[in-house]
């Protein structure tokens, strides 16, 4: 019996460390896609964001939003704080393996370490998801700041709420399997603050009520971009399942890799089938964020649905994320990648979308995590925000907009051989 | 008829543009550039070594104009690109001696 105990615990151990790599990959994926979106005089600065953000969220989450999310205590709504993370430790094999096989997974059934590890990568991708809203105009130093206040916090806090044992998921049942409301309406919340207090891009509204497009400056990159994040969302949400070593979950596991792929899939096809019905053109872009709404809408559940549903859930957010992503820029809210309307919008959707095939949840239930969310996220966003405006301020200059933020804020290029460097040749 | 070619600011190209469509100028052609007058480049960083950058990104306007609307073509271009700051560019003006429009056979001031 020890020999099979040893082996579950190593199996799905395993299991979280493998799928916690692959939503680390999806930093790769926000990367690329956010660095094919943008203009090439800004690709640098998006890049910089990118790396620095997941590094900042990983020590963050460290030395104190780990503990929040997930502390040994809590009245519901506060969190005991405790700040023991950062000083190692794991179970004891001998503790482990003395527990009643039959109430197994009950108890400590993989590593504390592997649980830090699959949970860092989920608040990393909250906070990339704020990154592509910004760009091209924000202070970079800004948006770390906020990035170090995101991930200790703001996102530790509604993740208590729910995963944490918290009040939404003990008093209301509000269902969340991987993080379409704690995830990628967190995220797309935070972005939404952000733009708010930010503002348009400069030249993209005209005055008239004209909007210019702003083209981004390498599609390969951002379709590479997707399929990285298509990849790592099978960590995402399959990891999300929290066990694989029986013939139960192994089962279940599987089925959340298939319907992830489907939501991926049916998002991808009627985004792209809606962008050329009211547009005339088949536009990759809205293809892309069609595959990526189609994955955040079946990320609230991504087990229960059958394949068909799952495609449909998928489809359904990616119609939705077109018609948003044109109605955001009607109302002038610039959003450069389509972050707000992907994760956000279509967050709220992939929420509601589980009252269709979990029947644990409530509309209740839904409703209130999804306002709990947006709400808590959206006031302290706005106050961190406001707040590092009236440090530092948030965007740069009009003359650093134009030569663009590669060279105000890195001081080098992400393409630099047209001007060329003196005695380089070039 | 006159070859106007203007240098100016990448990001002014737009209202250069219309400003020329403002007063009946119907076809540019634009290339993008790299240089210097008295604006002097910047020094970028790269890996702790400061490097010089001697040559800043420009656009190339080159417009063939009538000689009726010529100082109203140059006085567009002026007020459109200009921003105050050094770098704003230059406007330089050619005699033309001919033009044809290639789809009709079209010679001179028909041709523009």
């Amino acid at each position: 019996m020890e020999d099979i105990l040893n082996l579950r615990y190593a199996l799905d151990t395993f299991y979280f460390l493998v799928m916690g790599a692959l939503v680390m990959w999806m930093a790769a994926g926000f990367a690329m896609l956010e660095a094919g979106l943008v203009r090439a005089k800004n690709t640098a600065e998006i890049l910089t964001k990118n790396v620095a953000l997941f590094a900042i969220a990983c020590i963050m989450y460290m030395l104190m939003g780990y503990n929040i999310m997930y502390p040994a205590d809590g009245s519901g709504v506060i969190p005991a704080f405790d700040f023991s993370f950062m000083f190692g430790g794991d179970h004891d094999p001998a503790e482990v393996l003395a527990q009643d096989p039959a109430s197994w997974y009950d108890g400590t059934y993989y590593s504390g370490m592997a649980d830090f590890f699959f949970q860092v990568v989920f608040v990393a991708t909250a906070m990339s998801i704020v990154s592509g809203a910004v760009a091209e105009r924000m202070k970079l130093w800004s948006f770390l700041l906020f990035a170090v206040v995101m991930t200790g916090f703001i996102y530790p806090m509604q993740g208590y709420w729910k995963w944490g044992g918290g009040f939404l998921d003990a008093d209301f049942g509000f269902q969340d399997f991987a993080g379409s409301g704690v995830v990628h309406l967190c995220g797309a919340t935070a972005a939404l603050a952000g733009v708010l207090l930010l503002g348009p891009r400069k030249g993209k509204y005209g005055p008239h009520g004209e909007i210019h497009p702003i083209p981004g400056a390498n599609l390969p990159l951002a379709t590479l971009g997707t399929f990285i994040l298509w990849l790592g969302w099978f960590g995402f949400n399959g990891g999300s399942e929290l066990v694989v070593s029986n013939v139960a979950e192994a089962n279940a596991v599987a089925a959340v890799f298939v319907n992830t792929n489907m939501a991926a899939a049916g998002g991808a096809v009627a985004a792209m089938v809606v962008a050329r019905l009211l547009f005339g053109k088949t536009d990759l872009t809205m293809l892309l964020n069609g595959a990526l709404a189609g994955l955040v809408a079946i990320t609230a559940e991504p087990l229960n649905p059958t394949p068909l549903l799952a495609t449909i859930v998928g489809m359904v957010g990616g119609i939705l994320v077109v018609f948003s992503i044109v109605t955001l820029d009607k109302l002038k809210i610039d959003d450069p990648v389509g972050a707000i309307s992907v994760h956000g919008v279509v967050g709220i959707w992939g929420l509601m979308a589980v009252l269709l095939s979990n029947s644990d949840a409530t509309f209740k239930g839904q409703l209130v995590g999804t306002l709990t969310i947006f709400g808590w996220t959206l006031v302290m966003s706005l106050i961190t925000w406001g707040i590092i405006k009236a440090i530092m301020g948030l965007r740069v200059s009009e003359e650093e907009e134009f030569e663009g933020v590669d060279l105000a804020e890195c001081g080098l290029e992400a393409y630099p051989e047209f001007t060329g460097a003196k005695g380089s040749g070039l | 008829m006159k070859l106007v070619i203007a240098i100016i600011k990448p990001f002014k190209l737009d209202d250069v543009r219309e400003a020329l469509s403002e007063i009946g100028v119907q076809g540019v052609t634009v290339t993008e550039v790299k240089g210097f007058g008295r604006q002097k480049g910047h020094t970028e960083l790269y890996r702790g070594a400061e490097y010089v950058v001697d040559f800043l990104p420009k656009v190339k306007i080159e417009v063939a104009i009538d000689d009726g609307l010529l100082d109203q073509a140059i006085d567009a271009i002026a007020k459109a690109a200009n921003t105050g700051k050094i770098g704003d560019g230059k406007i330089f003006v050619l005699p033309l001696e001919q033009a044809v429009r290639i789809r009709t056979g079209e010679t001179g001031p028909e041709a523009l």
